[in-house]
């Protein structure tokens, strides 16, 4: 296996493979920070080109495009606080807020960074112990799944700002919203007032767009009539990039934890990065000592995110190269050129065509240390958009959230549904709530929908439904999850109350 | 950056170039082709795949847009809106345009109003199960079922879908009742049966095909045998009159000009009759067809009988 290592390493630094690889990233970065433009869109579109090429070279662009587009997604989060790809929700949480502090330059390196971090990780799993990891992942089922979405939605009580009712409700409008259109089981249209075209249900990226990115520019740029999207200047400086890695290296818990939340949710088939993202957030702001810097503007947060998401995209491959399952759209894609090129996933993959899967591994590997530094440089050029006067940069982005709208489907009602998205998460953000557990249930909700009823489907086939969702190895963990997640808030609190007498205590004596 | 160009490109053209020229040939600018479904979905492989044949056949550009949603129901709405006269045209999916319209009441078209170009590709629909699997043969699963109703559980990509219509008729046929679990498209159906979650898997040729090694397909709902996998019987062979499959064409709005759609078929069915596609396709699991225009109506209107008593019976 060592020689096939080496060789996938000769092939990526070939000067043509290494330019296209580049290229790959390059293009993959513009095409996760534009919000609307995805990761599978940028590899559907580049598909076409690889028929040409040879499979190596055709194989290690694509991995390009896909390890570039996870870290480019965090730009826009950052920045203009509107993730760029739904698995960003939860960089825009400390990004923005750093940007806000003129930290801009901060965000971005850490995000580059982590997302490197967290793309190595994963990939080493991936060349290391794909194979047995695989089996691990069919034996996610419906009731996994259910689980899952369950556990995701116990997040909200980290979320929370103090006010956990009205999150919850936030929670409920979001499942709610998620219920739009066909059902994913049974296939009955669904509270579409008449509309042919809701048939398609919401597009999350016009969620998020709708609710992050509207209020933003509603609040501050107009109603506040600021000068600049953020208060603070950025001045980007090379000690920042230093300041920032070394920061966040000496963090090895946080980081290794993120990269395997990722790589795990990656592969399992399904799930995605979107929820990776959120969970990892969540964990670091779990397991961290001062929690409470969480939300306000600090790399860690940022870090958690993108190393989450960015593991998350070897993670989806795992299924995809050892059983020919994509763990994610982008990896559907990668498994149509594979099949183009003569590839059938599976054990072959790793003995007949060692040489070329080891180029790709390569490839995504390369491109994960391409990704911080043109993170790093580019973090030069990205962090002064925030300088640009309101005046120009409002009405710009303005636009982009209409394109972006427009361009995930085509489609004119998306933009209608982006902007009553963007007033009621005015109105929303007015009275105090945020917009996270919104998107959180507009995400989980069709998760735990499907999940459940399939669950029933096939307990009452097997004989009961209830002890078919809960005696499975897997799902008696994740219900374990569930169970900490949702007490944990309690426990906190007693903690921090113990504390607090204890420390009047100490005080009365002295 | 490209789809932003290529939209830049298509407004402008359609600004510009919106005069009709009423006594030029057809086309004389560039050709919309809307896929309903998400790139890299086979119906985008094999648009792509015609793409630069069709650019060669009409002497035009050709502009692939993407309109997921709804199983696809959202693009063909979309479809009969547009002016009927050849540069907007959509790929069809057969039985999504029938079953919607049967099942959904409204779906936003009818399935008469979506005109056939031309048939190229179908995609016989399999029974399987793994290859360790108590079930040898189809008569093995139908009797087990006989004797345990319901406790057969069977996993298909979506309801009123083409796996579900399939699974529907057999259990008719069969005087058996299984249970069907539908799943958001194929590949999480496939991964569900991989690992076990469910006993019995209906899926697209192309999918069997790749999985070929772990799986036992019990059958076919093919007039003759499966090329790629000769070995499988088919449901007819068995005694059940089943045909199903997945079959992709492309489709033109209502009221589209006669000589219009023969340029159109003309150009799809000389790419569906390359030997060099027909070899691609196969290698992929699926079967190259070439349906004109009028076969392809005919074929439709068979199914739309075929189906409208199923659904209502078990709607």
């Amino acid at each position: 296996m060592f020689d096939s290592v080496l060789l996938g390493l000769a092939q990526v630094f070939e000067w043509q493979n290494f330019l296209f690889l580049f290229f790959g990233v390059f293009m993959g970065i513009v095409f996760g920070a534009l919000p609307g433009l995805t990761a599978t869109m940028g590899l559907a579109l580049l598909v076409p080109f690889t028929f040409t090429m040879a499979p190596a070279m055709g194989l290690i662009m694509l991995a390009g495009i896909y390890v570039g587009a996870m870290y480019g997604d965090a730009i826009p989060a950052i920045l203009i606080n509107t993730p760029g790809t739904p698995a960003a929700i939860a960089t825009t949480f400390d990004g923005f807020a750093l940007s806000q502090k003129g930290k801009a330059q901060h965000g971005l390196v850490a995000a580059a960074f982590s997302s490197s971090y967290g793309s190595l990780t994963a990939n080493v799993v991936l060349a290391l112990a794909a194979p047995p990891l695989a089996i691990a992942s069919l034996m996610f089922g419906p009731p996994e799944y259910f689980w899952l979405a369950i556990f995701g939605l116990t997040i909200i009580s980290t979320l929370s700002s103090g006010f956990i009712f009205k999150d919850l409700l936030a929670g409920a409008v979001g499942l709610l919203l998620s219920t739009i259109g066909m059902a994913p089981i049974g296939g009955d249209v669904r509270l579409t007032f008449g509309f042919p075209d809701l048939q398609a249900g919401v597009a999350l990226i016009v969620a998020l767009i709708g609710f992050f990115c509207l209020p933003e520019i509603l609040t501050s740029v107009i109603g506040q009539r600021r000068a600049t999207y953020s208060s603070e200047k950025v001045k980007p400086t090379l000690g920042v990039v230093k300041e920032v890695i070394s920061t966040l290296i000496k963090r090895p818990v946080l980081m290794l934890r993120s990269s395997a939340i990722g790589t795990i949710i990656g592969f399992a088939p399904g799930a995605g990065g979107n929820i990776a993202s959120m969970v990892s957030y969540n964990e670091a702001v779990r397991w961290d000592k001062n929690s409470e810097e969480y939300g306000k503007g600090t790399v860690k947060g940022v870090a958690a995110s993108e190393a989450a998401n960015s593991a998350m995209a070897p993670g989806s491959l795992i299924p995809l190269l050892t059983l020919g399952i994509p763990g994610s759209p982008p990896a559907a894609v990668i498994l149509g050129a594979l099949m183009l090129h003569g590839m059938k996933p599976g054990a072959e993959l790793f003995t007949t065509h060692a040489d070329i899967t080891f180029a790709f591994i390569m490839g995504l590997l390369t491109a994960a240390f391409l990704v911080t530094f043109i993170g790093s440089f580019g973090s030069f050029v990205f962090a002064r958009i925030i300088n640009i006067p309101s005046r120009f940069l409002a009405p710009a982005i303005l636009f982009m959230t209409v394109l972006g709208s427009y361009s995930i489907r085509n489609s004119m009602l998306d933009v209608w549904i982006m902007f009553v998205f963007g007033i009621l998460g005015y109105v929303s953000s007015k009275l105090k709530f945020h917009p996270a557990p919104i998107v959180l249930g507009l995400i989980l909700g069709p998760f735990a929908e499907e999940g459940l009823v399939q669950s029933m489907l096939a307990g009452r086939a097997a004989g009961g439904v209830v002890s078919y969702m809960v005696f499975r190895p897997i799902s008696l963990v994740l219900i374990s999850f569930c169970l900490l997640s949702a007490l944990w808030p309690l426990y906190a609190s007693w903690k921090a109350r113990k504390r607090k007498s204890t420390l009047s205590e100490e005080g009365s004596h002295a | 950056m490209k789809r932003f160009l290529t939209l830049c490109i298509a407004l402008f053209g359609a600004a510009f170039l919106a005069i009709p020229s009423a006594f030029a040939e057809f086309p004389t600018r560039s050709i919309t082709y809307q896929i309903p479904f998400n790139p890299g979905g086979q119906s985008d492989v094999e648009a792509r795949r015609q793409q630069p044949r069709l650019e060669k056949a009409l002497g035009v550009k050709v502009i692939i847009q993407y309109k997921p949603g709804g199983g696809g129901s959202v693009g063909w709405a979309n479809l009969i809106k547009q002016k009927a006269n050849g540069y907007f045209m959509s790929g069809i999916n057969i039985p999504h345009i029938v079953l919607q319209p049967l099942a959904r009441g409204n779906a936003g078209y009818r399935t008469e109003q979506l005109v056939p170009v031309a048939l190229f590709q179908a995609t016989p629909i399999g029974l399987a199960v793994m290859k360790d699997s108590r079930f040898n043969t189809l008569e093995d699963l139908i009797e087990f079922a006989k004797k345990n109703p319901g406790a057969v559980t069977c996993a298909g990509s979506g309801t009123w879908s083409g796996h579900h219509i399939a699974y529907l008729q057999f259990q008719k046929m069969a005087g058996i009742k299984l249970t069907y679990v539908p799943y958001k498209g194929a590949a999480p159906s496939v991964a569900a049966f991989l690992g076990k979650h469910v006993m019995a898997l209906w899926a697209n040729s192309n999918d069997l095909y790749q999985h070929r090694d772990k799986i036992r397909v019990l059958g076919f709902g093919t007039e003759k045998p499966f090329q790629p996998m000769p070995e499988v019987p088919t449901f007819k062979s068995k005694g059940f009159n089943l045909m199903a499959s997945i079959d992709r064409g492309a489709g033109v709005p209502p009221g589209t000009p006669a000589n219009v759609v023969k340029t159109l078929e003309k150009a799809f069915l000389s790419i569906t009759n390359d030997p060099e596609v027909k070899q691609q396709m196969l290698d992929a699991g699926f079967v190259p067809i070439a349906m004109n225009a009028e076969e392809s109506q005919a074929y439709i209107n068979a199914k739309v009988k075929e189906w409208a008593p199923v659904v209502k019976e078990f709607k």
